[in-house]
């Protein structure tokens, strides 16, 4: 049976991985080539690395950071931030990177996700998108440049039009819960979730096993993306996988 | 040494990197010549059958095709192996080496495709390539085509329906999951590839 993904995410600021609320408040939480493999050994179905500040910075991916983290990692890697070009992805991918994700150059520039495609493979390119929610409604609008920036886009929508153009998987964060711990917003999963027929990653408000259930069942997610709750030992991958998996969520288990 | 054959489809420094650190001595190559010296072969393949075309045109096909003539150990993965069959639905005009039997095709509409994730396995004990794989192992695909089942299938895999997930015939080996993206199960099978 195929399994639902748990995916560890590294947020990289200047060669640490670090962890916010709401996108801002910056801690450090360690470094990225040990928090990888320490996640993978301990039952992560995948890591996610996001530059975070590449583009705010508009300085390249840390490709020594990307180099140095998938040098011994065998479960798949997929590296963010910074990507603005067909060239850019493709040091990313010589670096050790299985699949590239990219949100503000894509809306900036959608036909980048085809030449990525083309050259590379749909599997290889994750379109991220940040949604926030407008208030009031069932609509979520897409942002841009680390949550800086709306860009008047519907994320449905937008999530749609990245699928026909080759993306191959929707990482699709919630601002409004991204590093709250308060729980996954279920209603803008489902409602991407339900639109596309590509694999849909829920991002944003991991706080327990019971947000990770609920996103999978109700939010109708194909994979969850954390990445505080593991980093501070809040909650251990493997006690997560293993209480889904008795919760009736198929995971992959023993890993 | 073991050629990695690139013929401009995807990323193969997953592939390799694997290899490296099982010890094994390997290259990406997209010279025939290498391929006609090497002692094993691996034929990745991400993105569109399609792209196969590559190997006809390179002279890569006549050199793969005579190393296992020859007896040299074959690994196909997911393209890779798919090219190993008589031809995809994904590309009608683009033919496969046909050293097995059948089409690849499409998943049915019943089920999302692609089919990306952890996926289980039932493997078949006589399997060389799982040889000390747990039974129960779960193994990374991403791919939206599939092998049919038959007398060369040693793992089979079940979404939308029963599909090779591996085939071994001899030295002939082909996976349609990731090995170097499947942790511990893949670089275990990796291993027995490289002792084969």
């Amino acid at each position: 049976m195929l399994t639902k993904r748990i995916i560890a995410c590294l947020d990289v600021n200047g060669g640490r991985v670090v962890k916010g609320v709401r996108f801002v408040d910056l801690r450090d939480a360690g470094d990225p080539a040990e928090l990888a493999k320490a996640h993978s050994t301990s039952g992560a179905d995948e890591i996610v690395l996001l530059d975070i500040s590449a583009t705010q910075e508009r300085r390249a991916t840390l490709l020594d950071t990307v180099r140095r983290t998938a040098r011994q990692l065998f479960i798949p890697f997929t590296v963010g931030g910074g990507i603005r070009t067909l060239e850019d992805a493709a040091a990313v991918f010589a670096a050790g990177a299985d699949k590239i994700s990219i949100n503000s150059a894509a809306l900036a520039d959608p036909d980048l996700i085809t030449r990525i495609a083309l050259r590379y493979g749909s599997q290889a390119v994750v379109v991220a998108v940040d949604a926030k929610r407008c208030p009031g409604s069932l609509r979520w609008e897409a942002f841009i440049h680390g949550g800086r920036k709306a860009t008047g886009r519907d994320a449905v929508e937008w999530a749609q039009e990245a699928e026909d153009r080759g993306a191959g998987e929707i990482l699709l964060t919630s601002m409004d819960r991204d590093g709250t711990g308060v729980g996954f917003d279920c209603e803008l999963t489902r409602a991407v979730a339900d639109s596309v027929r590509i694999p849909v990653i829920a991002s944003g408000g991991a706080g327990g096993a019971a947000h990770f259930a609920e996103v999978f069942r109700e939010g109708h997610a194909d994979a969850a993306l954390a990445a505080s709750i593991f980093h501070y030992g809040f909650s251990r991958l493997a006690d997560l996988k293993q209480e889904l998996g008795c919760q009736g969520i198929p995971m992959r288990w023993p890993c | 040494m073991i050629a990695i054959v690139d013929y401009g489809a995807g990323n193969l420094v997953s592939v390799k990197k694997a290899f490296d650190f099982l010890g094994a001595e390997c290259e990406i190559t997209s010279d025939p010549a290498k391929v006609r010296e090497a002692a094993k072969v691996v034929l990745p393949g991400v993105g569109h059958f399609a792209s196969t075309a590559a190997l006809v045109e390179s002279g890569l096909q006549a050199a793969i095709a005579d190393r296992i003539e020859d007896g040299v150990p074959f690994l196909g993965i997911c393209v890779g192996m798919q090219w190993m069959f008589e031809g995809s639905e994904e590309a009608w005009n683009t033919r496969g080496l046909g050293t097995f039997a059948g089409e690849c095709e499409r998943f049915p509409a019943a089920v999302k495709s692609p089919h990306v994730g952890w996926n289980s396995i039932e493997i078949e004990s006589s399997s060389i390539l799982f040889r000390g794989v747990l039974p129960s192992s779960f193994v990374y695909f991403t791919h939206s085509f599939r092998a049919p089942v038959n007398e060369v299938t040693v793992a089979c895999c079940n979404y939308g329906g029963k599909f090779s997930a591996a085939v071994e015939r001899g030295h002939l080996f082909g996976v349609q999951f990731h090995p170097e993206k499947s942790g511990d199960t893949g670089l275990k099978l990796l291993s027995n590839f490289c002792a084969v």
